[in-house]
């Protein structure tokens, strides 16, 4: 009897290590594979693949810079747009909005992150990208036609379409680790603010947003991380041409729009090599974001009133 | 004085405001999927195949077919491993595997879904030179695998010591704790993160492009390229004729509502479970 409960005991846990080891073994096999793949690429081109920017898989040039400009450039440019509206939205839900509202609000707000890239994408092809071209672009031009962001004539599918549409995708995702980080702020601050004759701006500004300033700038890397590797959406409406262009109304592409774009196409060998090349340095650059936000949001607590 | 008051009624502007105009685009791509997909909903769209260009009718259910094979596959492989993974960072929290097991779980749950696909791809499409529905299983298992351990792991962590410390009082090996105590007692609360891996996966289009590919006929054969409702939308939406822009529409609402129901049962569930708890 004891020597089977022993055995069942023995079993049972090296079986669970069995199970966990190969997750892990089967994780760093890919990332091996994944860079294998990339290794003709990765030899013929070395950091000049991050530097060049010509894209050419006819001649077998491969750059990966205009895709490197344009997967920076509309994360951040996303995350500006959508930092605002996820904060404060995140502060209605958690401080002043009516208490009954709170929890449908906090619900439809993650609703938004539920709906799949591929819808947003379809809806950004045939509603914002004509939106943009025929009312958005003859505002811009009118009155910020001076700036070197909005010269030129736009056909809606530009940078500025995925651009929207990532800040669209993202808010959830800081309005809902917002709540959280704001939820964790002591109530007893709150109530020193009120105690000292705060408004509720001032409560809000001194002990719910200076406490929580770190974990903001976490959710907010996340977030960036998040807006790095979407995919379908900005497929459908960045136009994937690969050039560097200073302004949001020209087309554009970004590494996971061509990745997608182009994987299935690719023949050569180079080709797929390059595009193995370009996801690892994908891997590698939304690897480093999130684990730098997830350092900030870990060892991020609640300080007492900042002066 | 009156500044302060000033400041405080800006900052409520602001705040509802930008609140009110996070739901816009929520209202708007709900509205507009709605209006042109529903009309086209119906049982012919389920049911039925694709017809050739031009002709009218037809459905996606060679797509549909093909999303539950691969989720279903994919759920298999992915929900148990992702449950004893859980398990096993709960309960060996400290040891040198646990916290390399957190790393790569960690890594994996942050990776770009067309990573993701790339990988499935790298792995199985490569060798085999072709691409089956078992890569596209692959891809979303890697989806799902570490939504599920991480949601398990937080709520084992939840189970008071008294609970384990009961179980060794009965006698109750190791093995025995973690399956009848923690797993099959929290059975509601790691359901419901496994509900929620699934209805994630179900949406991912990029890790399926290039593992199970596609195909526009009825297919149940896993080895070869395999039709899924999210690429299927996707090729259709970026094609040219009208009828199959309408129709990747309707896939939408399918899709659509399929995730939204899945969402609002399991958040139903947290609640019920949540009131359970506190007998």
């Amino acid at each position: 009897m004891k020597l089977t409960t022993r055995l069942e005991e023995r079993l049972g846990i090296s079986l669970i290590y069995i199970c966990v080891s190969v997750v892990v073994v089967l994780i760093f096999v890919m990332i091996v594979l994944l860079f294998k793949m990339s290794f003709i690429s990765m030899s013929k081109f070395g950091l000049n693949f991050i530097t060049s920017t010509t894209w050419n898989p006819v001649e077998e040039q491969f750059g990966a810079l205009p895709f490197i400009y344009g997967t920076i450039l509309t994360s951040i440019l996303s995350l500006t747009i959508a930092l605002p509206f996820g904060i404060l939205s995140a502060i209605f839900v958690t401080e002043l909005g009516p208490k009954r509202l709170r929890n449908i609000l906090g619900t439809s707000i993650d609703l938004i992150a539920a709906i799949p890239s591929i819808v947003f994408g379809m809806w950004g092809l045939f509603y914002l990208v004509p939106f943009i071209r025929d009312t958005l672009t003859p505002i811009l031009t009118k009155f910020l036609g001076f700036l070197p962001l909005f010269q030129g004539s736009s056909f809606g599918i530009s940078i500025l379409a995925a651009t929207l549409i990532l800040s669209i995708m993202i808010i959830p995702t800081i309005s809902s680790l917002c709540r959280e980080i704001f939820l964790s702020v002591p109530v007893t601050y709150k109530e020193a603010a009120l105690a000292l004759g705060a408004t509720p701006w001032e409560k809000i500004k001194f002990a719910v947003l200076k406490p929580s300033l770190t974990g903001i700038v976490g959710a907010a890397g996340l977030a960036l991380a998040r807006a790095l590797g979407e995919t379908m959406a900005v497929v459908m409406v960045i136009g994937n041409s690969p050039q560097i262009s200073l302004s949001l109304l020209a087309p554009g592409a970004t590494m996971a729009s061509i990745l997608a774009n182009e994987y299935a196409e690719a023949t050569t060998d180079l080709h797929l090599a390059s595009l193995c090349y370009m996801a690892s340095l994908l891997f590698i650059i939304t690897m480093i974001v999130n684990s730098a936000s997830h350092f900030i949001i870990k060892y991020f607590k609640p300080k007492a009133f900042a002066r | 004085m009156y500044l302060r008051k000033i400041k405080n009624i800006i900052f409520w502007c602001l705040v509802v405001g930008f609140t009110l105009s996070t739901f816009v685009p929520l209202f708007l791509i709900l509205k507009h999927t709605i209006t042109m997909g529903w009309s086209e909903l119906s049982l012919d769209f389920i049911f039925n195949t694709p017809r050739a260009v031009g002709e009218l009718g037809g459905g996606m259910s060679h797509a549909i077919v093909g999303s539950l094979m691969i989720i279903f596959v994919a759920t298999i492989i992915s929900v148990p491993v992702g449950i004893v993974t859980g398990t096993f960072l709960s309960e060996f929290s400290n040891s040198r595997l646990a916290s390399i097991t957190r790393t790569f779980i960690g890594i994996l749950a942050g990776t770009p879904s067309i990573v993701i696909g790339i990988f499935a791809y790298v792995t199985l499409v490569v060798p085999w030179k072709s691409f089956s529905g078992w890569a596209g299983s692959l891809a979303l298992s890697l989806v799902i695998l570490p939504i599920v351990t991480r949601s398990t792991e937080e709520v084992l962590k939840l189970v008071p010591t008294t609970i384990r410390e009961a179980g060794l009082a009965l006698g109750f090996t190791k093995v025995k704790i973690f399956y009848y105590l923690l797993i099959k007692g929290n059975k509601r609360a790691i359901l419901t993160g496994v509900i929620l891996a699934i209805s994630r996966s179900m949406g991912e289009t990029a890790p399926l492009l290039f593992t199970a590919f596609g195909n526009v006929y009825l297919s149940y054969n896993l080895n070869g390229p395999i039709s899924s409702l999210p690429v299927q939308i996707f090729n259709y939406a970026s094609s040219p004729h009208l009828e199959w822009q309408r129709q990747a529409w309707t896939g939408a609402v399918v899709l659509i509502i399929i995730i939204f129901a899945v969402n609002i049962v399991s958040k139903i569930f947290v609640s019920n479970s949540s009131n359970a708890s506190n007998r």
